[in-house]
């Protein structure tokens, strides 16, 4: 027992490390995040909060992650939706196709989209994150809309049919509160992967770039207790969103 | 190879709740015990008390006259059957048969005779290169019968191992699980909430409730004459007639019942009657006990099941099984009577 | 029908930039831009310049490492939790144990920096023991120790979860037969959760070696991880085709390893 305890001690203590010397020294009263400690300053928050390009750069988060997560949720629940009718031709293959981007790491993803949009003549922007976001995040969707999708939902389909519900209605009025868990999940955890994602924002943008890319660009001046305050300040905002996440499927279940 | 359990003062808490609440037990070696109980009045704790998966927070436990608090499972001369069987499922039936023998350090070749041996014994032979996955739920519970009994114990505990089968092959399985015990000779201890599976099986069945014993003994005398209430009724249906001994026996509103209750005189006690030891005149010599009026006759196969209301100033609801030949129908009057001897006294 | 548009998205901004890559790969880069050249002189160039092998080579020992150290640190947690702790604690000592998952990629490995830098937190500390310090920062040590704290959260969940789904009773039928606690583990536990370990440890093998931003910030630059070479190649030397064969040769080891791994998990059970 007291081997366990002092090895989760351990563990954690190895986990929470980073992520406490991050937010400590975010507080330091001195120009380097490192010991000593030399006293407690809000001014690298404030610091983070007067610069204009981190917050140009998490505005332009957001609206990549919702609407990238938005549609890669659409594309996902209406491709389940098709695969798991059964009626489907080649639903095995489809269901293939669709996951197929998830076994392929980010970086091999973002440069075949930048040699083809280059080949295209598709200028970078926040757009074409977009859409690299939509790639990865459309697989995640369809998995996990698919996961949901099953023998109750058809059953109440076809009631739903059999009372003369039109295709729409029956997605709408049935398929969807149905598995809504799952869809809220989908789209969160779609926005949180979007949300940290670098390489493909990295490789895809050219001027107004996403909040990793930004801060990514803050770490070229070195160790800088202003990264560990914006760092401590996506942490918060990530961690109350994933503890979000947590709440509104447990409560519906 | 076979071994006595011996238990004395056990008790268990989980918060507030007392799981055993002062258990004394003794089961004879080669004995087939049977627990039985409704959910939640201990059965099961008691078994994994004795299997070494809990501990008592008081009492005593020994088998074999060796003392067994503190022994940790592996080193007990028990092995358990589990309600859920818990067969390893990335292993072939003659490895998880071989699995306790492995343990023991044996070799390879006498794993496999052993285990072959043992799925002989439980109807499987030649089927040891299965996989579990591959079994039936009929079949798994042979296995892990054949699990238990490789590594020869001196007492074997089963929860509830049947309650997972459908009714035709729960009673197959009793029998075979009698007829195993009787060849094996090793005590068995077998928890159920089944009365039916308790009185076809056991030596010595033990009813419980709330964590303590209510009655203990073969199948028979419980059956027939229960010391508590409790054991009277879970046991099967039972007229119960309320009234003051007077005299060596109770006084009911249909008279007096019963014979040298030891109850003291005056107080207050329970004549208690099955429903088939009622019988309807034409069918008996006995002396009548009371006219009484048909509310209610089901048909049941092997008898028809009456419900009737006593012939009496204050009315008495009475249930007797008549031969399924008898001609009874709601309204019809009836003539009951009854074996004084058939007749248990329990304190009110 | 329904399906269409996902198919339609996918089959444009992932297939085609992927058959793209692929065609690239085989294409030259030139002073006057690209050439059609239909040749695999880059896939021979990989094999003939020691920088490139040296870097896969780099690629797979980081790799290699972080996924056992991850593995071997993970377990032992993840049974804690699963199987020692009191049920009503579990979910929360998991949640805790994943909360710095959320922190943000970049900034992971840039607090883990901090941690390790030549002044930082751990040198501090072994300064005032009065030990000697140690140099961590810019150094493969570091990359290792930053990917194994991220893969050591990943897998405490994936391998918890494979523990939590065996049934109790299984240990206990075990332990009942007469098997100790390490006889149960060697012969019940680990081969039954196996599989999800192994799944846990190929997702840890497939994120760590594509991973361009940890060896960058941690690694110092100098033995560089393949990705920070196929970052070379399209930023200072602009040479798309040859960071198409490289993410090319990444995909290949990747999916061999997942094909050997599919392979052994079918034969296995």
């Amino acid at each position: 027992m007291l081997a366990c305890a002092a090895y989760m001690a351990l563990l954690y203590g190895f986990i929470f490390l980073p992520v406490a010397v991050l937010a400590l020294f975010s507080f330091q009263d001195g120009r380097f995040p490192i010991p000593p400690f030399r006293g407690f300053t809000l001014r690298w928050h404030e610091a983070v909060l007067s610069d204009e390009d981190l917050m140009a750069a998490l505005a332009n988060s957001l609206g990549v992650a919702g609407l990238s997560s938005l549609v890669a949720l659409a594309l996902g629940f209406f491709a389940a939706r098709a695969v798991a009718s059964g009626c489907l031709p080649g639903a095995t293959a489809i269901r293939a196709a669709l996951t197929a981007p998830l076994s392929v790491s980010y970086l091999v993803i973002g440069l075949g989209l930048l040699a083809s949009l280059n080949l295209m003549g598709l200028r970078l922007s926040l757009a074409t994150v977009a859409i690299g976001h939509v790639v990865i995040n459309t697989p995640l969707c369809f998995a996990i809309c698919a996961a949901a999708l099953g023998p109750p939902q058809q059953a109440a389909e076809r009631a739903a049919r059999d009372l003369g519900a039109r295709e729409w209605q029956v997605m709408a009025l049935v398929t969807a509160p149905m598995i809504l868990p799952a869809l809220l999940a989908a789209f969160l955890l779609s926005v949180t992967f979007s949300w940290d994602e670098f390489i493909i924002a990295f490789l895809l943008s050219r001027f107004d770039v996403t909040l990793p890319v930004e801060i990514w660009s803050l770490l070229r001046s070195g160790l800088n207790p202003k990264t560990n305050a914006i760092g401590s300040v996506v942490f918060l905002v990530s961690a109350l969103a994933v503890l979000s996440i947590e709440l509104a499927i447990l409560r519906r279940r | 190879m076979t071994a006595p359990i011996e238990i004395a003062g056990l008790t268990r808490r989980f918060g507030a709740t007392r799981a055993l609440d002062g258990i004394d037990l003794e089961v004879p070696a080669g004995a087939f015990c049977v627990l039985l109980g409704p959910s939640g009045c201990g059965k099961t704790t008691l078994l994994n008390i004795i299997g070494g998966f809990d501990d008592p927070d008081t009492g005593r436990l020994s088998i074999g006259g060796r003392d067994m608090i503190g022994v940790p499972a592996a080193q007990r001369p028990t092995t358990t059957v589990f309600q859920d069987y818990a067969l390893f499922p990335h292993m072939t039936l003659a490895e998880n048969v071989g699995f306790g023998l492995r343990m023991r350090g044996q070799s390879r070749a006498r794993r496999a005779a052993r285990a072959e041996a043992m799925l002989d014994l439980v109807g499987l032979a030649g089927q040891g290169a299965k996989r579990p996955a591959a079994l039936s739920g009929g079949q798994r519970q042979r296995v892990a019968l054949a699990r238990a009994l490789a590594v020869e114990p001196d007492v074997l505990l089963l929860d509830e191992p049947l309650g997972a089968l459908d009714l035709n092959l729960r009673r197959q399985m009793q029998a075979e699980l009698k007829a195993i015990q009787a060849k094996v000779g090793v005590t068995f201890v077998h928890v159920t909430h089944d009365q039916e599976e308790a009185m076809a099986i056991a030596d010595l069945v033990v009813v419980m409730d709330a964590g303590r014993i209510e009655d203990a003994g073969p199948p028979e005398r419980v059956y027939r004459a229960p010391r508590s209430r409790f054991a009277a009724t879970f046991l099967g249906d039972m007229n119960m007639l309320p009234g003051r001994v007077t005299g060596g026996r109770v006084e009911t509103v249909l008279g007096p019942l019963g014979d040298a209750t030891a109850l003291a005189e005056g107080t207050m006690a329970l004549a208690c009657i099955r429903p088939e030891h009622l019988s309807a005149a034409g069918h008996t010599t006995l002396a009548p006990l009371t006219t009484a009026r048909i509310v209610d006759a089901v048909f049941q196969g092997t008898h028809r099941k009456l419900t009737c209301l006593g012939d009496s100033r204050q009315g008495t609801t009475l249930v007797a099984h008549l031969p399924a030949t008898a001609a009874a129908a709601p309204g019809d009057l009836l003539t009951l009577s009854v074996d004084p001897e058939m007749v248990t006294v329990l304190p009110a | 029908m329904l399906a269409a548009p996902a198919l339609i998205w996918t089959a444009v901004f992932f297939a085609a930039p992927f058959m793209t890559m692929a065609v690239l790969s085989l294409w030259q880069r030139s002073d006057e831009g690209l050439v059609a050249a239909w040749s695999l002189a880059n896939y021979a160039a990989f094999l003939e310049r020691p920088a490139f092998v040296e870097a896969a080579i780099n690629s797979l020992e980081i790799t290699l490492s972080v996924t056992v150290l991850s593995v071997a640190l993970a377990y032992p947690l993840a049974w804690i939790i699963a199987v020692e702790m009191p049920e009503r604690y579990r979910r929360l000592a998991l949640a805790l144990a994943v909360i710095p998952f959320w922190t943000s990629y970049v900034v992971r490995s840039y607090a883990w920096s901090l941690v390790l830098a030549r002044r930082g937190v751990i040198n501090d500390f072994l300064g005032d023991m009065g030990l000697p310090l140690i140099e961590l920062a810019n150094s493969r040590a570091a990359t290792v120790i930053g990917f194994t704290h991220f893969f050591t959260m990943l897998l405490t969940l994936t391998i918890y979860a494979s523990l939590v789904q065996m049934p109790p009773n299984l240990r206990r039928a075990a332990a009942d037969l007469g098997a100790g606690p390490w006889s149960t583990f060697r012969h019940v536990v680990w081969p039954l959760t196996l599989p999800g370990v192994a799944v846990g440890a190929f997702l840890t093998f497939a994120l760590c070696i594509g991973d361009y931003v940890t060896p960058q910030i941690l690694g110092g630059g100098n033995d560089l991880a393949l990705p920070q070479l196929v970052m070379l190649q399209i930023g200072r030397r602009a040479d798309l085709p040859m960071a198409a064969a490289l993410s090319i040769i990444l995909m290949v080891a990747v999916t061999l390893t997942y094909l050997g791994l599919a392979r052994w998990m079918r034969s296995g059970r």
